[in-house]
């Protein structure tokens, strides 16, 4: 029992909880800024996917289609890896910044616009199911009314498919957190590669000079543990919202 | 994106194919033993989560949220450094392939739980009026109609379980992914990154890509079929009230 009682005192360490939470914060950054990009890039690539249909822009369908199946049927890992080397970096990112080295930024903005660009491939295809489901009398009445396509899209098309997709948004977002692990395989700069990091110095931390199963279990339990949190209370939003999406038409037909 | 023309980083990835045959063998077989785990795994826990029994039920709700709610790396690494410090380790692709097999099939029990819930509650009180034990309903009955509602699901989970095998890299993997790596950072091999990627991302488009249209061209099928006999039975109603 000896060694698990080494362990935890790796977890009284206050030094060592600073740098876990901070891993905490990029990972839930990270994952936030790759949403909310991909929710309007996203929604670009499905608009076009789904209504540059005339011949002149039909171009550009293909070219939203060839980006979108690429990037969802190849792994997110060969795109980190892919970014790192051709990915340009601006200025702004090279220098010490959020208690990172130059070095680390740099990595941190390669590998965030990898995980952009793969978010918001599947974005795209979550947004597009949106569209789909939209009945196509909705634009046939914008259009009576004398709203450009544009319009019935900003005004009409885009609120009702927006709405729609919420739940699967959100759970895009655990995804993205969970996903934002990948970023570990190159920086030490989110929380599975802090943990990562703690454990490869464990000897250090629990005072025995060796690294233990114990130490294992303590520390990859802890960033479990603050996983789960996360994720479990936004899976069950998704599940609330769902189930009030699905009580809301029928309170319309009652009432 | 230099070197996607240059003849001598093509020549180089070309003298070094075996790398890319071995990453390619690796991926599919961790892959195929994945799969045929995670399946198991879902349709145990699938069933058990829409079973009578209160305590199966739980555990299989409990297994499917602890493992959906955790990442994919953060497993592998647990089961391979665990397994590691305590002097049994595995090997890299045994643990890639268990691991691998424990998360997505808390997927396909996800999958496989919403298939059978989707099937009317007459069917089951039906199969059961006639005499039919647990395993004939289930077997007879319910399984047959829910395997169009499952399969599409499914398929989308073999294709995220085939670029998954990615996750291997942080243990050191033999994957594709892992072994295009270290051919381009390679002492002698380095440096023909554009040609690598190229080819390591087209082996894995040209494996996903059938198997996730193959997955919307079913799901839209299915749903247009579904629209139809809506449409009939609301028609034949219509009728009925005339």
């Amino acid at each position: 029992m000896g060694d698990w009682t080494a362990s935890f005192s790796i977890l009284q360490n206050g030094s060592i909880w600073i740098y876990i939470l901070k891993g905490v914060l990029f990972t839930l950054i990270i994952s936030v800024i790759a949403v909310v990009i991909g929710i309007l890039w996203g929604s670009v690539l499905a608009l076009v996917r789904n209504y540059c249909t005339q011949p002149k822009s039909r171009v550009w369908k293909w070219l939203a289609t060839i980006y979108i199946e690429v990037f969802r049927n190849t792994p997110l890992l060969l795109w980190i890896f892919i970014c790192l080397v051709f990915c340009p970096c601006p200025d702004l990112f090279e220098r010490k910044m959020f208690g990172l080295t130059s070095v680390e930024t740099k990595l941190l903005f390669k590998a965030a616009v990898a995980l952009i660009l793969f978010t918001s491939s599947v974005i795209a295809e979550i947004v597009r199911g949106g569209l789909n489901s939209i009945a196509k009398g909705q634009f046939e009445a914008g259009h009576s009314q004398g709203f450009s396509t544009v319009q019935v899209m900003i005004y009409i098309v885009l609120p009702q498919a927006y709405r729609n997709v919420i739940p699967t948004l959100l759970s895009q977002v655990i995804t993205t957190i969970k996903d934002s692990s990948y970023l570990a395989n190159v920086a030490t700069i989110e929380l599975m590669a802090r943990v990562k990091k703690i454990l490869s110095s464990a000897n250090m931390y629990n005072g025995t000079g060796s690294i233990y199963v114990s130490d294992v279990f303590v520390l990859f339990g802890c960033a479990a543990a603050i996983y789960f949190v996360i994720n479990y209370s936004l899976s069950c939003l998704v599940r609330y919202l769902q189930k009030k999406n699905k009580k809301e038409p029928k309170a319309v037909t009652l009432g | 994106m230099s070197g996607i023309f240059s003849q001598n980083a093509w020549l180089k990835v070309w003298t070094y194919r075996s790398t890319f045959v071995l990453g390619l063998i690796n991926t599919v077989e961790t892959a195929l033993v994945g799969v045929l785990l995670s399946l198991a795994i879902g349709i145990v826990l699938g069933l058990m989560a829409t079973g009578k029994k209160k305590i199966l039920k739980g555990v299989s709700r409990i297994y499917v949220e602890l493992i959906q709610n955790t990442p994919l790396l953060l497993q592998v690494c647990f089961l391979y450094y665990a397994l590691a410090f305590a002097g049994h380790s595995l090997g890299i692709l045994a643990t890639g392939i268990i691991s691998l097999g424990i998360y997505h099939g808390a997927y396909m029990a996800e999958v496989v739980r919403a298939g059978i819930e989707a099937i009317p509650k007459g069917q089951f009180e039906a199969a059961e009026s006639q005499g039919f034990g647990y395993i004939g309903k289930m077997f007879y009955i319910i399984l047959p109609q829910s395997t169009k509602i499952i399969l599409p699901p499914m398929v989308n989970q073999v294709v995220n379980l085939i670029k998954n095998t990615s996750c291997l890299y942080i243990i050191g993997g033999a994957d594709l992914i892992s072994l295009t790596y270290s051919f381009v950072t390679g002492a002698t091999t380095g440096g023909a990154y554009a040609p690598a990627y190229l080819v390591s991302g087209a082996l894995f488009f040209i494996i996903c890509y059938p198997l996730s249209k193959l997955a919307s061209v079913w799901e839209e099928n299915l749903k247009k079929r579904d629209q139809r006999v809506h449409i009939m039975a609301s028609g034949r109603k219509g009728k009925k009230v005339a």
